[in-house]
């Protein structure tokens, strides 16, 4: 364990236990950027990007840049940089801080959601405990954003950090290039900034030395669903599915699936999963998105199906409302996935899932924002995983499992969108 | 103020989602490369604007009554693993 490292279920690390564990934070200010890019350390967001490509494009803007740290966890059945930024918040700030005097920054925004208690009074902790240091640090400050599903997209903080609402915009600029009040802007999710602040300890022959050489380091996963202590476990690239699920416990049941990545995510077979590496490209080639490193069990004897119902209507009523396609394409696809939960009948089925795929490739990459490219991942690969028992619906017009309870879990629905709950 | 131009070098037609209200202009005055989807907005075809076809988008962008509809210069093959990608814009002041 390197991120986790002496980090307490209850409570955060205190800056005395944080520096026990890790040491003090070396300054290598002037070849930080060199070290993060022959660490190979990318975004742990989702989009996994290079870390210092951004690095070296904000560095290289006229404007002085900002440092934005989002612990915010927007996905709901994810909680992984909320619980690192809870309970090891000096590693965070210290890769924050870092990254800072790296590239020249002198402002860092932690971005958190409105709410997320535990990480608000560790991360307003650490910076009153950080005040005693005898080195100067850039100013850091805590911002609150709403607690909405897109409100968590880097355009939509970067809106709400400017002074407006957290909604995404399409910008023909590049975050690190123009970002908070058009200065260069180095955005990335609380733990990547934690492993800079390790790679700025002890350099990138070490973060190198767990992983695979493609993936480099470690990867904060959260472990959902039936497992039997469900929660943040860390874990090297290359790990089979299975023995990541033992650091959770082990299943709980029978699994019949795993969803990877997130609720705009991937589903897994288990046969598949059981097989399988824990890589960005290995899950890419089984057709799963890694993304924001959501692993959820699933459990034999409930219906798959009707899971993804509930999600993708969630999903559908997260919409911000700002673009077409995906204010009328996701409760479309919503609608039909219902339709198939419900039997559609042999003779409408071939129809209803042809639809279903022609409107996934419709939302998908048409909007300000990947949240109708989520939903449509979802959406295709449950065709795909469970093609088997969409026809079991279609030929008995119910099934079995449908009366089982949900496993993946849900916020309530949010407000309907108005003004005043984006800012 | 109109441009009928769309400036030097390669372009590609963005439409900015949230602007977009589906008037559905732009698939009028270029139907080679815009079509409707089923509830009226959009479908811009893939990749590079056609020489050919310059002057037609820059017309569909003017037309357009919510301003949605860009032409922006391709600087680089889009890197897709960054969610923050984009081209660089053509004009500022557009």
């Amino acid at each position: 364990m390197r991120l986790l490292a002496g980090t307490r279920p209850d409570r955060a690390l205190t800056l005395v236990e944080h520096l026990a564990v890790h040491g003090p934070l070396r300054s290598r200010d002037s070849d930080m950027v060199d070290q993060i890019a022959a660490a190979g350390l990318t975004g742990r967001g989702g989009g996994a990007f290079p870390l210092a490509r951004k690095l070296r494009t904000a560095a290289a803007g006229r404007r002085r840049p900002v440092v934005v740290v989002n612990a915010a966890e927007s996905e709901p059945a994810s909680e992984k940089d909320a619980w690192l930024a809870a309970r090891a918040p000096h590693l965070v700030v210290d890769g924050a801080v870092a990254t800072a005097a790296a590239v020249g920054a002198d402002e860092v925004v932690l971005w958190v959601h409105r709410g997320a208690c535990a990480t608000v009074t560790a991360l307003t902790a650490a910076l009153e405990e950080r005040r005693h240091l005898a080195r100067r640090e850039p100013a850091v400050r805590i911002v609150e954003g709403p607690g909405r599903y897109v409100a968590g997209e880097a355009s939509a903080i970067v809106r709400h950090l400017s002074g407006g609402p957290a909604l995404p915009t399409v910008s023909p600029h590049r975050t690190a290039e123009r970002g908070v009040d058009g200065r260069p802007t180095v955005l990335a999710n609380a733990e990547t900034f934690a492993h800079v602040a390790l790679i700025a300890r002890h350099g990138a022959g070490w973060f190198r030395a767990v992983g695979t050489p493609d993936e480099p380091g470690t990867v904060l996963l959260t472990l959902r669903g039936a497992v039997h202590r469900p929660g943040v476990v860390e874990a090297a690239p290359g790990t089979p599915l299975p023995e990541i699920l033992d650091l959770a416990g082990g299943p709980a049941a029978p699994l019949s699936a795993l969803l990877v990545g997130g609720y705009g995510g991937s589903w897994l077979s288990w046969a598949d999963a059981a097989t399988a590496r824990l890589t960005r490209a290995g899950l890419d080639e089984l057709g799963a998105d890694l993304g924001v490193g959501l692993l959820l069990a699933f459990p034999a004897g409930r219906c798959p199906l009707a899971e993804t119902e509930r999600i993708t209507g969630w999903l559908a009523a997260e919409s911000t409302g700002q673009c077409g396609p995906c204010v009328n394409g996701l409760p479309a696809l919503a609608e039909d996935i219902t339709a198939l939960v419900r039997g559609a009948g042999p003779d409408r089925l071939p129809d209803l899932v042809a639809r279903l795929h022609r409107r996934a490739d419709l939302v998908t990459g048409r909007g300000a924002c990947h949240h109708p490219d989520g939903t449509a991942r979802l959406v295709r690969s449950a065709l795909r995983v469970f093609a088997d028992h969409v026809e079991q619906h279609t030929r008995s017009g119910r099934c079995p499992d449908l009366a089982s309870s949900p496993v993946a879990p849900l916020p309530a629905h949010s407000p309907v969108a108005t003004a005043g709950s984006w800012r | 103020m109109a441009r009928l131009t769309a400036g030097r070098g390669p372009h590609r037609l963005v439409v900015d989602w949230p602007r977009c209200a589906g008037h559905g202009l732009c698939a009028e005055v270029l139907p080679e490369l815009v079509s409707l989807d089923e509830w009226g907005y959009p479908v811009v075809a893939d990749g590079q604007l056609p020489d050919h076809l310059r002057r037609d988008a820059a017309r569909a962008r003017d037309a357009c009554p919510a301003v949605a509809l860009r032409l922006d210069r391709v600087t680089a093959p889009p890197r897709p693993r960054d969610p923050s990608t984009a081209p660089t814009r053509d004009d500022p002041a557009t």
